[in-house]
């Protein structure tokens, strides 16, 4: 047991909101892991679907390359569609 | 007083509180974090169940005793629960047969439950049969790995089947009261289950590397009060609070 993977869970809270990443399990195999992650994560009606995944399988970005994966954006504010006259009748947009 | 159906409710709610206390014990003991929260899932719906059943007891028998008063204060002689249920949890094989035996079973027999006319009872049996696939499906899963798993865990595995098979006649006896509910329509024979359980216990245990033992054991006396030694430590525990300080509130 000291060998278990360790899984990503990510849960859906209700039918047509995403599925967000709720924690970790540790689990031998997909079908023990979401025995698992139901076990540990939906004890509290916190969802309707759970996704694991092996944690080994995500690829994710380097911390020690922050500064150029993200910092460029930083300085482009006009990426943000703030600079658009809006007629007075489009409240919210 | 219905008093067979107060009988047969009380056989009912106590399989499932002394099983769901039984599993209680592994809180905090369990072999990972997330096994030991599945065993405490699983006992926490016994004990719902349990409660259920207990307070429906009470209220047929009328004497204004609710599910705490049945639970707490009675002595082992007066629980009614299958010998199987008490049994130790001895080592996490044990503790999945114990769960592969009696949920395989209880699923079966509430499922039959749902369509019992008694209106009370089948809303009953429509939330547990839910939790009880479950559990079924739960014991299923490990009693496959640790059976197809290591020369050690089939070992263990083995050994709790041995262990445990014993109690299977005692887990479907039907005494004069289930009998009499029986034959009121209220609840099923327990022994019209007993073919498809051990079909479907046999079929877990083949993909498992084990065997369904052919020894049948002709031990009963759960029902009628005639417990193992172990009852009655179970509920020294269980009892000791509210029988200290019977006022006791939370």
């Amino acid at each position: 047991m000291y060998d278990w993977p360790l899984w990503e869970v990510f849960i859906r809270a209700r039918g047509g909101l995403d599925h967000r990443h709720a924690g970790s399990v540790h689990a031998p195999d997909a079908h023990m892991a979401l025995r698992h992650a139901r076990d540990t994560y939906t004890r509290r009606l916190e969802g309707v679907s759970i996704w694991v995944v092996r944690s080994s399988d995500i690829v994710a970005s380097d911390p020690a390359q922050d500064y150029s994966m993200f910092e460029p954006a930083a300085s482009k504010i006009y990426r943000h569609p703030t600079f658009y006259v809006l007629p007075e009748a489009v409240d919210h947009m | 007083m219905e008093y067979s159906l107060f009988r047969a409710l009380t056989q009912l709610g106590d399989d499932s509180l002394i099983l769901g206390q039984r599993l209680c014990e592994w809180c905090g003991h369990g072999p990972t974090i997330e096994v030991d929260l599945g065993l405490s899932n699983l006992a926490l719906d016994l004990i719902g169940q349990a409660t259920m059943l207990l307070d429906y007891a009470g209220e047929l028998e009328g004497g204004g005793r609710d599910a705490d008063a049945l639970a707490f204060h009675r002595n082992a002689e007066q629980f009614a629960n299958c010998l199987l249920a008490e049994q130790p949890n001895g080592d996490f094989a044990r503790t999945v047969v114990r769960h592969l035996l009696f949920a395989t079973y209880a699923s079966a027999l509430y499922e039959a439950l749902t369509a019992s006319p008694d209106a009370r009872l089948a809303e009953i049996a429509a939330k547990a049969v839910k939790e009880l696939r479950y559990h079924a499906d739960f014991a299923a899963d490990w009693a496959e790995r640790l059976g197809d798993g290591t020369e050690e865990s089939r070992a263990r595995m083995a050994e709790a089947l041995d262990w445990h098979w014993r109690f299977v006649n005692d887990l479907f006896h039907d005494d004069r009261d289930w009998a009499a509910c029986a034959a009121r329509g209220l609840v099923p024979l327990r022994q019209s289950l007993r073919y498809g359980f051990e079909r479907d216990v046999s079929a877990i245990l083949e993909r498992a590397g084990l065997a369904l033992p052919r020894k049948v054991w002709p031990i009963v006396g759960g029902r009628s009060g005639q417990h193992s030694e172990h009852l009655s430590v179970l509920l020294a525990t269980m009892q000791v609070l509210p029988r200290a300080h019977p006022e006791a509130v939370w």
